[in-house]
């Protein structure tokens, strides 16, 4: 288990460093530096100004270099400028007494935000706080409905309930997160269309509508009212898709031999499902779980966007959107973590479920 | 449970004219038709015939469990009195499991993965008598021991992939004794089993259901087993049970063609190829829909007499016998002491020179011992161990062995699949150990060929059969144009007797039978020298085997082929090799002609698995030795003697030396050899296993 462990865990650090160092590498092209250039120093800089911007601040280093610094396994950067010695490490605050030859993000320096003027590490830990509990909501809401919805529909194939669950689960799948959350704000959260006006009126509701567009206020204290709808929003998508993989895993074990010894002995069909059909059917979907983890991050960059609400999707979109360099990094970094890390913990899991595996 | 009005002198088991149906979009399928038998208390019966012929259908119609498209169209279906037809899903959910139990064929699939066998066991009694958890523990762990598996404790604990498939088998029975039913359905419970395997497995079932009186509905398509644990029998054909009767009687004295034609069909001990060859039942199973008018067996039977056998539906008859009954408008007229008409006999073919030398040849595997999660010590599987022998021209060599004994990777070890870890393979004295089938000329390649076990595998599904011939002769590198290999196809075709107009057929449109054929014009297809059959007839059915074998035979004969026929079947074996090699984890144990290995003096084992044989012949006396346990692993074999841990005359060898050291080689006549230690006096004594007993 431990030499399993850690061949995982160095496989999981050979793919970081490679995404990584892709993402640096476009991140990092000619053009965006000198939007870079521009931006940070002025926008009427004359191209060898730019030119001496970029060389001052160590942007003219070969591309492995600046990949090295930036990971923090290559001295930072020093020059002397106009008599002052500048530096990757050097900053106001870290003056260049004090500085460490090492800044990068192995030493905790994430850089910083040119778009918020605040460091990276700062900005990124709220945001994925937020997003963590939005994650929380959509996982607590999808995983058992979606589930439910394979179970129920697989345990017998093509009955009527089969048929309609399957196609309400293509439905939810085949629409994707920015259609389907115009539709529900439309439909949800507007104080003339839709059912609000209606529940209003029916005094069902107490304020104008039934869950509020926006989620900027969640950020601080999360209601049902101002949560439920972007939950519901990236939850749908991803049901869909869980439920489909259920249903297809439940027929399939439904039809075992195992499941006829077990009806035959004279098990009700209800513990035939509960009892002996849904760890065996649970198997399968389990991966495909933990592999909505990664596209739930995708989702959540619509999401989040859509119903402005300040979490790693929408930080994301801000910083592709304004050339913040050091943001889109790190940003990186934490989405191949938590790619590689649901693997991880997908493959632990799938053998712990799988006797056959876990026990050899 | 039962009606006040039964009791044990009234038949357990029922079924009167009974016909099941299965619904397509296209079309109303008839499975089983006016199907009739009683099983009384405590009485085995059996139900014979070949795949498709209804018998499972009949088994899963008892326990009412047919499916969506499955349907009870006439008929009843009487147990204890109660009409189980028109029980309703709660009636029969109560009877399931713990009246009526049954064992299936492939255990592993049988068993949940993802539960402990003891969960599966305690199960039965938790819903059938409300048992309390730790009471049904008890119980599973006491029938576990009763069915005669070592360590309880351990086997309730344990998940079904943690035992052997003989012990799952085991677990399976042990699940339908649980509640102690009053009928067991067997549903070919020993064929995915090894001999000798299942001589203990049918040894249990026999004594289980003395010791609780439990009455047996045994479905198989092996008449040696129905022989050893039935009572009764049924032969079904196409639907119809065609002969009902006493074992004995229908042995002895069959009333039905179709019986008949399938007793000649099996190679039984008096069966050999040259003087008295086995009759194949012309023609082919017919499909459900395809059924002939009258009587179903008619295109394919000796008897057949137009305008009588083809007016009408034929009803079962009384023959006369002890409940004895035939489905033949004949079965009064014809002589059925009359001997077998006009077979053809055969010269014995001389064997010519050797072509296929095998000196001390070993292949060793590496497997790294470890689960997922890695680690685990490197291990070497000894899958060959010193293999050394020789194949003539025109020769018969089988190779013997249960699973996991290293037949398949002798083969392909051969075929140059893989190489050898050292040793030599010699071929026209051209040594080939080393060089791997790509690497191979084609002419080597095209010399040796090999006919696989399962056709439906092994046949492209896409492409027509004339096509896979001639891509065959392609790489072989025969024939000059298309044409030249187009005609040489079709020669292939009559070769293994296909019709020509085979070639432009799919696989799927071919029956198994007929797609071995094609895997056999295949193997010829380069003019091959050796051909390594590797059980080429056991997915197929009896009457079909027949035909298959023979065809081999004939071939060999025409073109002086050696053929190296790996079997588990010892009858066939008998039948038509003329040189046998014993194997058990990976050593030779015991080699000679077909007559030295079948008769007296034995290696141990090969003793045990002519005794293990089921042989459908009621004149035959056998004696009974049943192998404790199962096959070791070839990962971890025990020291000394391979054979040591199941061997009965282990005591008979001075100073444990079984224990110790591996025998040697011990030549006892010539070309008999034998891997034993036992002394030359004790294995003179042995007595032959299977008599025949005196007429």
């Amino acid at each position: 288990m431990v030499m399993f462990l850690l061949r995982r865990f160095g496989i999981m650090v050979l793919t970081a460093i490679c995404l990584t160092f892709i993402v640096f590498s476009l991140t990092n092209l000619t053009p965006n530096l000198e939007k870079l250039a521009r931006s940070e120093g002025s926008v009427r800089m004359s191209d060898e100004q730019v030119e001496s911007w970029l060389d001052n601040n160590g942007y003219t280093q070969p591309l492995v270099v600046r990949y090295g610094q930036w990971l923090g396994v290559m001295p930072g950067w020093t020059k002397t400028v106009d008599g002052e010695l500048a530096g990757r490490c050097i900053s106001a605050s870290t003056p260049a007494a004090s500085a460490p030859s090492f800044c990068g993000v192995l030493q905790g320096d994430w850089g910083t935000s040119t778009v918020f003027k605040r460091p990276v590490s700062e900005i990124l830990g709220r945001a994925l706080g937020a997003t963590g509990w939005l994650m929380l909501w959509v996982m607590i809401v999808m995983v058992p409905s979606a589930l439910a919805l394979g179970v129920l529909a697989g345990m017998r194939e093509g009955s009527r309930t089969d048929r309609v669950l399957s196609t309400v689960a293509i439905a939810t799948t085949a629409t994707p997160e920015y259609v389907s959350g115009v539709i529900l704000i439309v439909v949800f959260a507007s104080a003339t269309v839709g059912i609000s006006p209606v529940l209003a009126e029916m005094g069902l509701i107490e304020g104008r509508t039934l869950f509020q567009g926006t989620a900027t206020s969640a950020m601080d204290n999360i209601t049902f009212w101002n949560f439920g709808l972007p939950v519901i929003t990236v939850a749908m998508y991803g049901m869909g898709y869980i439920a489909r993989m259920t249903r297809a895993s439940m027929t399939e074990v439904m039809t075992a031999q195992y499941i006829r010894t077990a009806r035959l002995k004279g098990v009700r069909f209800r513990e035939v499902v509960i009892r002996h059909a849904l760890r065996n059917a649970l198997i399968a979907p389990f991966t495909v779980i933990m592999l909505q983890f990664p596209w739930l991050l995708n989702g959540v960059v619509i999401v989040e966007t859509l119903f402005n609400y300040k979490g790693f999707g929408w930080t994301l979109v801000q910083g592709a959107g304004n050339n913040d360099i050091e943001l889109l990094l790190s940003c990186s970094v934490v989405a191949v973590i938590v790619v590689l890390f649901t693997q991880l913990i997908s493959d632990i899991g799938y053998a712990f479920l799988n006797p056959r595996i876990r026990i050899s | 449970m039962t009606k006040p009005d039964w009791d044990s002198s009234q038949p357990i088991l029922e079924i009167t004219n009974l016909s099941i149906s299965f619904f397509t979009r296209l079309r109303e399928i008839p499975a089983v038709m006016d199907f009739s038998c009683t099983v009384m208390a405590g009485e085995a019966m059996g139900l014979v015939g070949e795949s498709g012929c209804g018998k499972s259908t009949v088994a899963l119609a008892v326990m009412r469990d047919l499916g969506k498209n499955g349907k009870i169209v006439a008929g009843s279906i009487k147990f204890k009195g109660r009409d189980l037809t028109n029980m309703g899903e709660e009636e029969l959910r109560q009877l399931r499991g713990s009246e009526i139990a049954m064992i299936y064929q492939e255990p592993m699939a049988s068993l949940n993965p993802a539960m402990t066998v003891g969960a599966q066991l305690a199960e039965v009694p938790m819903i059938h008598e409300s048992m309390s958890k730790t009471d049904a523990w008890a119980l599973a762990r006491q029938i576990v021991a009763d069915v005669r598996l070592p360590d309880p404790d351990r086997i309730v604990n344990a998940y079904p992939h943690q035992l052997s498939g003989g012990q799952q088998q085991r677990i399976v029975i042990a699940m339908a004794l649980m509640s102690k039913p009053a009928l067991l359905i067997l549903d070919e419970p020993t064929t995915a089993l090894d001999v000798t395997v299942e001589a203990g497995i049918v040894d249990l079932v026999k004594e289980l259901g003395k010791k609780y009186g439990t009455s047996m509905l045994f479905i198989s398509h092996n008449l040696g087993l129905v022989l050893d644990v039935c009572d009764r029998l049924c032969v079904m054909y196409s639907g119809e049970a065609v002969e009902t009767g006493n074992v004995g009687e229908v042995f002895d004295k069959m009333r039905h063609p179709y019986t008949q034609a399938l007793f000649r069909s099996i190679p039984l001990p008096t069966a050999d190829k040259n003087s008295r060859p086995l009759v194949a039942i012309p023609g082919n199973f017919p499909l459900p829909h395809e059924r002939p008018k009258g009587c179903n067996f008619g295109p394919r039977c000796d008897y057949f007499e137009a305008g009588r056998c083809d007016a009408g539906d034929v009803r079962m008859g009384e023959t006369g016998g002890d409940r004895h009954h035939s489905r033949c408008v004949k079965f009064a007229e014809i002589d059925w002491d009359a001997p077998l008409a006009a077979v053809k006999t055969f010269e014995k073919t001389p064997v010519g020179d050797v072509v296929l030398k095998m000196e001390d040849l070993r292949k060793y595997y590496e497997v790294s011992g470890g689960s997922l999660f890695g680690g685990g010590a490197q291990k070497v599987v000894k899958a060959n161990e010193t293999l050394s022998f020789e194949a003539r021209e025109g020769e018969t060599l089988a190779i013997v062995g249960e699973s996991g004994c290293g037949k398949s990777t002798f083969a392909k070890v051969l075929m140059g699949l893989e190489t050898a870890t050292s040793g030599k393979i010699f071929l026209y004295n051209q040594d080939i150990q080393d060089t791997p089938i790509e690497k191979r000329a084609v002419d080597t390649v095209s010399s040796v060929q090999m006919v696989f076990q399962n056709p439906f595998d092994t046949l492209n599904p896409s492409m027509t059969v004339g096509r896979q011939i001639i891509r065959a002769l392609e790489i072989f590198g025969e024939g000059n144009s298309d044409a030249e290999r187009h005609a040489r196809m079709l020669e292939l075709m009559d070769l293994v007797k296909l019709p020509r107009e085979f070639a432009e057929r799919m696989p799927r449109q071919l029956s198994g039978g007929q797609k071995q054929r094609v895997g056999i014009a295949r193997a010829f297809a380069g003019d091959a020298k050796i051909v390594v059959a590797d059980e080429p007839v056991s997915a197929l059915d009896v009457s079909v085997q027949a035909a298959v074998t023979d065809l081999l035979m004939e071939i060999q004969r025409k073109n002086r082929t050696t053929l190296l026929f790996i079997s588990h079947d010892l009858s066939i074996v008998r039948y038509l090799a003329d040189r046998v090699m014993v194997m058990y984890l990976g050593h030779v144990v015991e080699m000679g002609t077909t007559d030295q290995v079948f008769s007296p003096p034995y290696h141990p084992y090969t003793e045990a698995l002519l005794s293990a044989v089921p042989i459908a012949d009621t004149k035959v006396i056998k004696k009974r030795i049943v192998l404790e346990g199962d096959i070791p692993s070839a990962m971890n074999p025990p020291p000394g003697c391979p054979f040591q841990t199941r061997c009965r005359w282990k005591s008979q060898v001075p100073n444990g030396l079984c224990d110790k050291e591996v025998p040697p080689v011990k030549y006892l006549a010539t070309g008999h050899q034998i891997k034993c230690h036992l002394s030359d006096e004790i294995l003179a004594e042995m007595e032959p296993v299977i008599t025949m007993a005196a007429e």
